[in-house]
């Protein structure tokens, strides 16, 4: 075992764990996508390649690498060429503090929350770079309408996470798991509800989710690609895998985001009814939860139109931040009320 | 706007969202409704108006055009052209070569129903493809004929959403290479 605390042995680890596991997820979660998407309008969804369209990913991977990548006269090439790398490597950074399981986790950094949300601001930045770099006023105002639209959502999410850490009083995630051991009604989004620290935790919980869809730009907030009305938005001049490593993240920011709402509100590799727990039963426990959450985040886009511009801000302002405003308010007064009593 | 009718609005769009999702799971979790197509085909309905084609009589095993060319002349757009000869021991003429200009052809039906003998009707073929011109511009519908002829005791057109049957090119007998050229 203490071959496996070597320094160089973790990080090559690391790297091929978390590369094959953000490779697997991007490419399955795109058929994940397409064929619920199929479901939801009665249809099968790819099913030519393969039994049951499993080789899809493959196909899709070889055109995107078969296609040239080019690079539109006028850009701004390297904000143009970096943009696709600084996009992916964010998410990928933040997925070494995610603990899997108890053991598994890449380095268990005791800030580790606060590190996921310093690095989860760069993703804007990439598509900012993206988006004005490719000459193409498309891009432009979708790069424009990504910043505007992160800073609004960046506040209530950034609200709500307080609300937790009041709680857990900790930004170590395999520590805020940790306290929710026990059962599901010791998980974040019920404790505070019978304790009485924070009734309000559901509400918290579906405030955190809407803001992750915004912040990964997900349908009904896809702002940045918004397909039917700005081309592919900041990804207009993009194409071959330059864009698909745009696809990439984005399928790794939703992991990222959902993988962070596992940890926070249900318990991580905890298990349920607390049996089955363990180092083997721990991160399927957690796989579990995460894949029922991204499932949430496909069905969401496939029931939702995208919203307005306007109708998006001001569900920010004036609903998300003030519910998420109000909820950090109660919960400090009353984990403050608890103490002292 | 009162903050009775704000939060009213709220919640109520909140559940409104819940509804549509509500709505979509229950149509995820329904059986597909499409018919896959190249693998399934539907029926194609009994009055559906393909290119027209000769009648087979089953009594005779042969055609029963008399190339009277009634149909030629009923033509509006001249699509038709008909040629007919008289075989030996008959009393009348036979078809010997029925062109169709499908490219021209506006099914608008007339020669079907001017035609005295029940001769022609609409073929039920939809996916008739080809590469080259020729086999809309001149469609040899009594080659077709002696291919259907062939495929005589082939079974019965499959039912709705059933195995496909073969390839479209089957429908419709390209008229032989030589006789194009």
């Amino acid at each position: 075992m203490n071959f496996l605390n070597l320094e160089p042995v973790r990080l090559l680890l690391y790297l091929v764990g978390i590369c094959g596991f953000v490779g697997f997820n991007a490419a399955y979660l795109v058929l994940a996508e397409r064929k619920i998407a199929g479901r939801v309008q009665r249809r099968p969804g790819p099913n030519e390649a393969g039994v049951g369209g499993w080789m899809q990913p493959f196909a899709d991977v070889g055109k995107l690498f078969a296609k040239q990548v080019m690079i539109p006269p006028g850009v701004d090439v390297l904000l143009y060429c970096a943009a696709p790398l600084m996009v992916m490597a964010p998410p990928l950074i933040c997925l070494v503090t995610v603990p899997f399981g108890e053991a598994l986790v890449a380095r268990n950094i005791n800030l580790g929350l606060l590190l996921v949300f310093s690095l989860g601001s760069i993703n804007v930045m990439a598509l900012l770079f993206g988006g004005w770099a490719s000459r193409n006023k498309y891009a432009v105002i979708s790069a424009a309408r990504v910043v505007s639209q992160n800073v609004a959502y960046e506040i209530p999410m950034l609200l709500v996470v307080i609300t937790i850490l009041m709680a857990t009083g900790t930004m170590d995630l395999n520590e805020i798991i940790r306290q929710q051991a026990g059962g599901f009604w010791n998980w974040n989004i019920l404790k505070g509800v019978w304790t009485l620290t924070n009734p309000l935790m559901p509400v918290t919980f579906v405030i955190f989710f809407i803001c992750m869809l915004a912040e990964t730009n997900r349908a009904p907030f896809d702002m940045a690609e918004a397909e039917s009305e700005l081309v592919a938005g900041a990804f207009t001049e993009y194409g071959g895998m330059g864009f698909g490593v745009f696809f990439m993240a984005e399928y790794t920011n939703i992991v990222l985001g959902c993988s962070l709402a596992t940890v926070l509100f249900f318990g991580g590799w905890q298990s349920p009814i607390g049996v089955l727990s363990g180092p083997i039963w721990g991160p399927v426990w957690f796989l579990v939860k995460l894949y029922a959450l991204i499932f949430m985040v496909i069905w969401v886009r496939w029931t939702f139109p995208r919203t307005q511009f306007y109708g998006l801000l001001n569900l920010s302002w004036k609903i998300l931040i003030p519910i998420s405003l109000f909820t950090l308010l109660l919960s400090g007064a009353l984990i403050t009320l608890t103490r002292v009593l | 706007m009162s903050p009775k009718a704000t939060v009213r609005e709220v919640l109520g769009g909140f559940w409104s969202l819940l509804v549509g999702m509500r709505i979509t799971l229950g149509q995820f979790l329904k059986p597909i409704i499409t018919v896959q197509y190249p693998h399934q085909t539907l029926k194609v309905p009994p009055r559906f108006r393909g290119h027209i084609e000769l009648v087979l009589d089953p009594e005779t095993g042969l055609s029963r055009c008399t190339a009277c060319k009634l149909c030629e002349r009923a033509c509006p757009s001249e699509s038709i052209a008909v040629d007919g000869a008289k075989l030996e021991g008959q009393k009348t003429k036979s078809v010997t070569d029925y062109r169709l200009n499908f490219t021209t052809c506006s099914l608008c039906g007339s020669c079907v129903e001017v035609c005295p003998f029940d001769a022609i009707q609409f073929s039920k073929a939809y996916n008739v493809v080809s590469y080259r011109r020729e086999q809309f511009s001149q469609m040899d519908l009594v080659a077709q004929l002696e291919a259907k002829k062939q495929q005589w005791h082939r079974p019965a057109p499959p039912p709705a959403a059933s195995p496909a049957p073969a390839p479209a090119a089957a429908d419709g007998p390209l008229p032989a290479e030589g006789k194009a050229s």
